[in-house]
């Protein structure tokens, strides 16, 4: 870990560098971008959720003014044969171990034969302008034979069900277990069992910029460029490359500014594939920009889990087994595997000691959008089951839902922690550090104490108000494999260079990876040159999701810098005549100890290392100043936190205000505060927006309900609270800098805080909330039910 | 979503736009403030032949007090009305339901007129035109006639204006100095059209209730003034007991929707709710 | 006629001219026809902001609004704001209060913030989450933005800017 007295950026709420442009309105969006002779791509998208697609015609739309092609999927399927199987793979040590059966239902680029959701493309037209496009668009003629709709995976898995993938056989595309101890036993032989189903919404990132693509094929080099809003630049690349074969030297993907990502802009979508060979084809850059229609309808959907979970409990409140069996509604496509179903199970045992414990998921197609990760990607679906079960128990017992979690919680003595399952990078999952019990109290403090607020519940009541509290912890995985890469350079202008496949959104990269290069070269942050999300500066990258970039870039950046130090300081010492051992880096300049007119600039260094003439590198050391290092954690590290809600209901209209919301947040050391206060809570208001307002509905026709903003409800600034903040930092023994991930943490457990609060605010009506988003008018029937009447 | 082609049309005075609207027979649309045509446009949910924009008007846009009836011009921007004081003194009704009109961007360039011609069922002005009996003056190829609220809107997102007409002025009767009056609006998010809303304006005269007015926005697919409900009040008083009598009376009269959002059972209960609410306030304004 | 409109009109204190066909949204030419990209566009429905611009010194959603209707009118965009590159107030609170992430919404939080606070100079806390949730962000959670726009009040009033 670093020096404290050297350690002078991380740790500081450094503004951003990034603000300027974007405060100026000179950001650079994909929408933004304009090329020479640049067309328009629009889609046609299926009107009907489930169809064998009879016949198309065409030649109206192609006929129509400033119409460059419109193609089908069947012709695309001609043009472009076979496209490489791209489904995210676990590693072989977790798909060796774990018993799973996985297939998948990849998506053509351009439905051909069927159409599997509402808003699926089959027919693309590119045109001068996006107005002319749409215009074309709207003359396809589609005619359409209707297959019954499946919109419910317990629907789907009946034996008269229509199958959306008809080469599978059935609508079950993977099935999961992981078991540890012997649950059946402990269920049985346990003096209290309690079981329940809970569902776990559909709801999705929406974040303000839409996806995007924008492709230009460059004849001279046989080049292709593409600009897509994506989170997974180096992904995007090797796919394109692949299916167009061509080198991956040939194709340059990069992302401009990202407005958002969240996770929905994490994979390989069938536009990122498609613009790039209409480029090529048309010899025309080819823009597309999704807007909010086409968004709602196509861009990947989350959660939507349906749990039946049991658990054995003592007098006590001690868990002593856990079963969960549930239902993933996966959509029409699965791009991500098993990944976000076995983040579900990982995380189902959260902070606590449970010794037996079993877990089984079935994956099941539907005519939906695809179901993919969003901030969070299956730990609020576990946070819900497993801290809805501890309040219950706590009603069961007549204990208060905090003491249980107590009881339960695994101690910071206990740490490490050996959970007994692995995570989906094949490893074993072990808690490597963190006090989940202070984390409790602290929270429980910040909204003014659990006593305080059991006394003032109690004057609401009899006032005929309805306060209650609830609360959400969760454990979570972060900093995830393979690897991601760091190319440190140092210039002859003294200035550093990072170069990453990390993808920012918004998070703050180019600051935080400034601090902590700065940190390692003892520079300032302005002399750190950053570029990121660009295939171009750097061989390898992975990309942005998982709440993984800060732990992989700030360990590989640490590497990197220390062999190209090693470097540097055997140059300086041929400079400098006198030994490596006696240098030390202080404020841009490699200098000896303790004696301060003996020091050379970093970037006299960069020059002495050039190759050729004139070159001032002792022998046995190679030019260039520059290291690539990719570094692959040794697994995940573990963040956690506790989340308190406290509500006020109205019974009578089923309204509800967040009076108070607390977060004790553990994410190890922290580079930057004020951006990670940012990050946690931009997370927690996404997650109240999942607990309260978001929510795709379907019909039973598959017609999605929700197709635009008046619909599908993002909370505004008048809708969430003010949000109190406290931090522990448990540094994590994973990485050189100690920290730990936090993009996706805030998203985790509102939904569950909030329904649990709304419980305890209805607890004289013992009304249960397992269901999510909780909405007004059920608040009013469980008051209904409850009392026989209406109020 | 780019809208479809139209035909393009920015008369200089009303009676160009009334010929224009005449000869499109009903393909054309009106632009006022847009708010809710152009989103609609937008999606290709509306593909109008012409748009006639009523923007280059002058004069269509005015607040008036005369003789006890506040004038207001169709094309009088909600923002306007927002920061009038001729509103705030002699509509206070009005005043405070403009505020729950969307958000201050839509409020800049959304009109009376358009959204009174709108009609949307969740629109909080209908509902306000209606509680306060005003008049809708309408103008056509025939002529100027002037429509009482209760006679304007006649079902979902329709009117009683014809092919050929478009409204050019509200009127509203200056609110009684004594009148007591609210607005009870339940939506999910601040600025949402209203899953339910009552507006209430009441007059006391001594034990007794002289005048009671109710109507409704969010709930069924028109605003409607809950006469029978009113009756109660204006038949018992307004005491605790008749106002919950009112509002159970209000609750059964009501005819809710159903959509993704809310059941009609649950529009039902909130009309009860917020009738009681509404009632309450107004009351304790007097 | 559905044929193309000149369009002449003045944005952040510019003469500019154009020619669109009537349906071309206001948001569009300004992007397009006007190379002012700083105003952004989430939704083409006229709920998130990202597109609020102010027309005649008021905040408007330019992607509900025709092009063909700001002929004649003064429009600011965020490319306005600042004044020779120094940030506005409102700028200037934004970038220390960690009021932006992603940037995409900010170009609607800012005009909405501005045309809000000449409104309402001296606002509660209340009263600016009411007036920003006229513009949607899945990015900051809104407290900092809040927390910007009230430092923003303040220097604002303090130095008497507008």
């Amino acid at each position: 870990m670093p020096d404290a007295a050297k350690t002078r950026h991380v740790g500081r709420s450094l503004l951003r560098r990034e603000d300027r442009r974007l405060l100026l309105g000179q950001g650079q969006y994909v929408a933004d971008l304009v090329l020479p002779r640049m067309l328009h791509a629009a889609f046609v998208r299926s009107p009907i959720a489930h169809a064998r697609i009879r016949a198309i015609d065409i030649s109206r739309a192609a006929a129509a003014p400033g119409v460059a092609l419109v193609l089908t999927g069947a012709e695309l399927a001609r043009l472009l044969p076979t496209i490489p199987d791209h489904q995210v793979v676990l590693p072989s040590k977790w798909r060796t171990t774990v018993r799973h059966h996985i297939l998948n239902p990849q998506q053509a680029l351009l439905a051909a034969d069927k159409v599997r959701h509402v808003g699926e493309a089959f027919v693309v037209v590119v045109a001068e302008t996006r107005y002319a496009a749409e215009d074309a668009a709207a003359l396809v003629e589609a005619e359409f034979d209707p297959l019954p709709a499946v919109v419910d995976p317990e629907q789907g898995m009946r034996p008269d069900a229509a199958i959306v993938h008809e080469q599978f056989g059935t609508n079950l595309i993977a099935e999961l277990s992981v078991a540890k101890g012997d649950v059946e036993e402990a269920l049985v032989s346990a003096p209290h069992r309690l079981k329940r189903r809970f569902h776990h919404h559909r709801y999705a990132a929406l974040p303000m910029e839409c996806r995007g693509v924008v492709s230009a094929y460059d004849a001279r080099s046989q080049s292709l460029t593409v600009w897509s809003a994506t989170q997974v630049v180096h992904w995007v690349r090797r796919e394109v490359a692949a299916t167009l074969a061509m080198p991956e030297a040939r194709v340059r993907c990069v992302a401009l500014d990202v407005g958002g990502g969240f996770g929905v802009k994490g994979h390989v979508y069938p536009e990122d594939l498609l613009i790039p060979f209409l480029a090529c084809k048309l010899s025309h850059p080819i823009k597309w920009i999704e807007d909010r229609h086409e968004h709602l309808m196509c861009s990947c959907h989350s959660r939507d889990q349906i749990h039946d979970a049991e658990i054995g409990f003592d007098n006590e409140g001690r868990i002593l087994a856990y079963r969960d069996r549930f239902l993933v509604d996966c959509g029409a496509f699965n791009p991500i595997g098993s990944g976000v179903v076995y983040n579900t199970i990982a995380h189902l045992i959260g902070p606590y000691r449970i010794d037996n414990f079993a877990a089984e998921a079935k994956v099941v197609s539907t005519n939906k959008v695809a179901n993919a990760p969003y901030r969070g990607a299956g730990r609020p679906e576990a946070a819900l089951v497993t801290e809805r079960m501890m309040d219950l128990v706590a009603g069961h017992l007549g204990l208060e839902p905090a003491e249980v979690r107590r009881r339960n919680m695994i101690r910071p003595h206990e740490m490490p922690y050996k959970l007994g399952i692995l995570y989906r990078d094949g490893e074993p999952i072990v808690y490597d550090g963190g006090d989940y019990p202070a984390a409790l109290e602290q929270a429980l403090a910040a909204v003014g104490g659990l006593a305080a607020f059991r006394e003032r519940q109690r004057q609401a009541r009899e006032e005929g108000r309805h306060l209650g509290i609830g609360i959400g912890c969760y454990t979570e995985g972060t900093g995830v494999g393979p690897f991601e890469g760091a190319t440190v350079r140092i210039e002859p202008s003294g200035k550093i260079v990072l170069a990453s496949g990390a993808c920012p959104q918004g998070q703050g990269m180019e600051t935080i990876f400034a601090q902590v290069v700065a940190d390692a070269w003892s520079v300032d942050p302005d002399d750190v040159v950053i570029s990121l999300a660009d295939t171009a500066a750097i061989p390898m990258g992975f990309g942005t999701i998982a709440s993984r970039s800060t732990v992989t870039l700030s360990a590989a950046i640490h590497h990197a810098s220390e062999r190209l130090r090693e470097k540097t300081f055997a140059i300086a010492a041929n400079l400098l005549e006198c030994g490596a051992g006696d240098l030390e880096l202080r404020d841009g300049m490699v200098g000896v100890k303790g004696v301060p007119d003996m020091a050379v600039p970093l970037g006299k260094v960069a020059q002495a290392a050039r190759p050729g003439w004139d070159h001032s590198r002792p022998p046995g050391i190679d030019a260039g100043l520059e290291e690539t290092y990719y570094w692959e954690p040794p697994t995940v590290t573990w963040s956690y936190a506790v989340h308190v809600a406290i509500v006020d209901v109205d019974i009578r209209t089923g309204g509800l205000k967040i009076e108070r919301y607390a977060v004790a947040h553990d994410c190890g050391v922290v580079v930057n505060p004020m951006l990670v206060e940012g990050q946690i809570i931009g997370g927690t208001v996404q997650g109240i927006g999942g607990g309260l307002f978001e929510r795709f509905a379907y019909d039973s026709d598959g017609q999605l309900l929700t197709g635009s903003l008046m619909d599908y409800m993002v909370p505004t600034a008048s809708d969430v609270p003010d949000i109190a903040l406290a931090h522990q930092h448990s540094p994590s023994p994973l990485n050189p800098l100690g920290v730990k991930g936090l993009g996706e943490g805030g998203a985790i457990a509102p939904p569950v805080a909030i329904a649990n609060a709304v419980a305890d605010a209805l607890a004289p009506f013992k009304a249960e909330f397992n269901v999510t988003p909780v909405l007004p008018e059920q608040i009013v029937a469980a008051v209904k039910q409850a009392t026989g009447r209406t109020s | 979503m780019k809208p479809a082609k139209f035909e393009y049309h920015a008369p200089a005075t009303l009676e160009a736009a009334i010929a224009l609207l005449a000869q499109y027979q009903g393909e054309a649309r009106l632009l006022a403030g847009g708010q809710s045509l152009v989103p609609m446009m937008n999606f290709r949910l509306a593909a109008p032949s012409a748009i006639i924009d009523l923007n280059r008007i002058p004069d269509l846009g005015y607040i008036r007090a005369e003789a006890g009836t506040v004038r207001i011009g169709a094309m009088t921007r909600h923002r306007a009305i927002e920061f009038s004081p001729l509103v705030a003194q002699h509509l206070p009704l009005l005043a405070e339901a403009i505020k729950l009109v969307a958000h201050l961007p839509i409020r800049t360039r959304g009109t009376i007129g358009g959204s009174i011609a709108h009609a949307d069922p969740a629109a909080e002005l209908p509902m306000v035109l209606q509680a306060l009996e005003g008049e809708v003056v309408a103008r056509g190829t025939g002529g100027e006639r002037v429509i009482k609220a209760m006679d304007f809107f006649e079902g979902l997102m329709t009117t009683s204006l014809r092919n050929d007409e478009m409204i050019v002025e509200v009127r509203l009767r200056v609110m009684a100095k004594q009148a007591g009056w609210a607005v009870e609006e339940f939506a999910r998010r601040r600025g949402d059209f209203a899953i339910a809303a009552i507006a209430a304006v009441v007059e006391r005269a001594g034990e007794h209730c002289r005048k009671a007015r109710l109507a409704t926005a969010g709930i069924g697919e028109v605003s409607t003034r809950l006469t029978a409900a009113e009756e109660v009040l204006e038949r018992d008083g307004l005491s605790d007991t008749a106002i919950a009598a009112a509002a159970a009376k209000a609750a059964e009269l009501v005819s809710p929707l159903s959509d993704q959002q809310s059941s009609a059972e649950y529009r039902r209960h909130l009309t009860g709710v917020l009738t009681e609410r509404a009632l309450r306030r107004a009351r304790a304004l007097h | 006629m559905a044929e193309p409109i000149a369009i002449r009109l003045t944005v952040n204190g510019k003469p500019y001219e154009g020619r669109c066909e009537p349906r071309k949204l206001l948001s569009d030419f300004l992007r397009e026809d006007l190379g002012l990209t700083g105003t952004h566009v989430g939704c083409e429905h006229g709920i998130c902001g990202a597109c609020t611009i102010h027309f005649n010194g008021e905040a408007a959603r330019s992607c509900i609004m025709l092009a063909v209707q700001a002929d004649g009118a003064e429009l600011t965009t965020i490319e306005g704001l600042a004044n020779n590159g120094e940030f506005h107030p409102l700028q200037q609170a934004f970038h220390e209060n960690h009021g932006l992430q992603c940037g995409f919404c900010t170009p609607g939080m800012l005009m909405v913030a501005l045309d809000f606070l000449r409104l309402n100079p001296k606002p509660t806390e209340q009263e600016i989450r009411e007036a920003l949730s006229a513009v949607l962000c899945r990015c900051t959670g809104y407290r900092d933005i809040v927390r910007s726009v009230a430092a923003a009040a303040q220097k604002m009033r303090s130095s008497g800017s507008r």
